[in-house]
């Protein structure tokens, strides 16, 4: 029992990080129809620009742990922003009234891109960083000795993770953005008949994937103490996984299918064997795809005419 | 033609490939009252309005808007979401096209995107909500509540658009377009699927936007009750060239408009007219 309750807090705090990786899918695929191949990147670009933040802080002699936090969430965000935007303007927009896949492809490009210039430009190592937050609370001591503990970094990860999702839901239902970004999700000509600008609002939208990607890839960092160039691609697919098993294109399906799949992965690596837990998460995925096509909470898609 | 144009169509043709649609079509819509657009189907008239909303650049010909201050606008120079913003023509369409998750608040609030756009100084006041803002969200939503009311959806305005009755959803349409303040706003054929006394509603509703709000109409309409009735000046267009315009009662004596709609040639048009009387 204490065992279980151990693997589900550490499934909680793996699931939030793919969820704020898999809004980035589910909005994206919402408002273009696009699955944007690159956004795993995208997460593993924010985690690198963390550890630069971090390790420049450091070398100016900062040490307030708290300060140093939030200014690497801050910038790290910033940039990575940066990076959703400019890939969303040169690989996907001069594609965007072209034959559907094209988009894909071009995503699917961008992916290899990232990886090769993260690659090239840092290094094939991983890179490791000490613990920075350290700590926790023992919840319960049990008779055989084991303990089952929660640590600083997984009460932090978890409530930035609430805390960005209620900001994210309240900029989605009652903002100005968040209603363009709806209303360009349902008929895009329309929106811009009424004067929304189209292109900035997509362009938004990727912007805020990105941002929350990045959160993603910091809290990874802190979590895990390592960055490499490859992990966009797991996490990433991980992530897309998410989206789909929740519905792709809805919001809490999104957050849901990223818990889903973050319990689904520890509990199997707990139980039965760390090698197959990748089979695991994707096996669920396809029992709910032959059984829920639209995924847990997604709508049945409805043919315009 | 005298008097203050708000839009000037100046020869315009549109081609596609062999097929000529529109053809060296050339009117003028008057300010503040309400020029319509009619025709058998296929004469050309949703071409028009596409090319006057930005949707196809015309093969030739101009079509000039000029603001009640005189700016006058080259509406084939502009594309998207600059109609509804430098421009400000509005239009609906043929068929409904509402945002049908979107309550009915909600695709009011999305029509006045660019007021609340220069209010929140490009999203980042309204992120931090600012004062400024939050006025401006208000006025939004006072705005909104106006139509609504005046549509008679007040009590509707959180249900969501796709759920409301087929006229009602025809009216919100209306109000949508109003909302984004048009100068010039562009219906086409918002009759239709409406039963007498809906269309009869319909009439008043655009009767009080000229006369209330001053907004220029151009009506694309297949009900000839509600082009007779509300119309100050018809133009009728026939396999993509205009064939007649005039007063309501001008057109309807008309026997190449007669013809057009009979399918016949202008003689035996005649011939019925006479056998008629």
């Amino acid at each position: 029992m204490d065992y279980f309750a151990q693997q589900l807090i550490n499934g909680l705090v793996l699931g939030s990080i793919y969820g704020l990786i898999a809004i980035g899918y589910t909005m994206v695929y919402g408002i273009v129809g696009m699955i944007n191949f690159a956004h795993g990147d995208i997460f593993m670009i924010g985690g690198f620009i963390a550890l630069i933040t971090f390790l420049i802080l450091v070398s100016f002699g900062l040490t307030a742990i708290p300060l140093i936090l939030l200014v690497v969430l801050l910038v790290s965000m910033a940039i990575t922003a940066l990076y959703g935007w400019t890939v969303e303007r040169i690989a996907y927009r001069p594609l965007r009234h072209s034959f559907r896949l094209a988009p894909m492809l071009s995503a699917i490009g961008m992916s290899f891109v990232l990886t090769n210039y993260s690659q090239v430009a840092q290094g094939a190592r991983v890179k490791p960083v000490p613990p920075i937050i350290t700590g926790g609370y023992t919840l319960h001591e049990g008779a055989g000795g084991f303990v089952v503990q929660l640590s600083n970094i997984q009460i932090i990860v978890v409530i930035t993770t609430v805390v960005l999702l209620a900001l994210f839901t309240w900029l989605v239902s009652s903002t100005r953005l968040g209603r363009d970004m709806r209303a360009c999700e349902q008929d895009q000509t329309m929106a811009s008949l009424l004067g929304v600008d189209v292109d900035r609002t997509i362009s938004m939208t990727f912007v805020i994937g990105a941002a929350l990607a990045a959160v993603a890839g910091m809290m990874y960092l802190l979590y895990y103490g390592l960055v490499d160039f490859f992990m966009g691609f797991v996490a990433g697919i991980k992530a897309f996984t998410a989206a789909v098993l929740g519905g792709i294109g809805s919001l809490p399906g999104a957050m849901l299918g990223g818990l889903l799949i973050g319990l689904i992965e520890t509990l199997w690596s707990a139980y039965f064997s760390v090698e197959y837990k990748d089979v695991a998460a994707f096996s669920i995925l396809i029992v709910v795809l032959i059984f829920l096509p639209t995924g847990l909470l997604g709508r049945p898609e409805v043919e315009k005419v | 033609m005298s008097g203050d144009p708000i839009l000037s169509v100046d020869r315009l043709s549109m081609r596609f490939g062999g097929i000529v649609a529109v053809n060296d079509l050339s009117f003028d819509a008057e300010r503040r009252k309400i020029t319509a657009l009619i025709g058998p189907n296929g004469a050309g008239k949703t071409t028009v309005f596409n090319c006057i909303t930005g949707f196809y650049k015309p093969t030739s010909g101009a079509m000039r808007l000029t603001h009640d201050d005189g700016h006058a606008i080259q509406l084939q120079r502009l594309n998207d979401f600059r109609i509804a913003k430098l421009a400000r023509v509005a239009r609906t369409f043929q068929n409904i096209r509402l945002f049908p998750g979107m309550t009915a608040l909600e695709n009011l609030m999305v029509a006045q995107h660019n007021a609340l756009m220069r209010a929140s100084g490009l999203t980042f006041l309204g992120l931090i909500g600012a004062p400024s803002w939050r006025n401006a969200e208000q006025a939004a939503i006072d705005l909104s509540r106006t139509w609504l009311d005046r549509i008679g959806l007040l009590d509707r305005a959180d249900d969501a658009a796709g759920n409301l009755p087929y006229g009602d959803q025809r009216r919100l349409e209306i109000a949508r377009a109003m909302c984004t303040q048009p100068a010039l706003l562009c219906l086409d054929e918002p009759a239709a699927g409406l039963n007498a006394r809906e269309s009869a509603a319909l009439s008043e509703l655009l009767l009080s936007i000229r006369s209330e709000e001053g907004t220029s109409i151009l009506l694309i309409e297949h009900d000839m009750s509600v082009v007779m009735e509300i119309s100050d000046h018809v133009v009728v267009m026939d396999y993509g060239v205009k064939i007649a315009e005039g007063t309501p009662r001008h057109i309807r004596d008309d026997p190449k408009v007669i013809a057009a709609y009979l399918g016949a040639d202008e003689e035996e048009a005649i011939a019925v007219m006479e056998s008629g009387t």
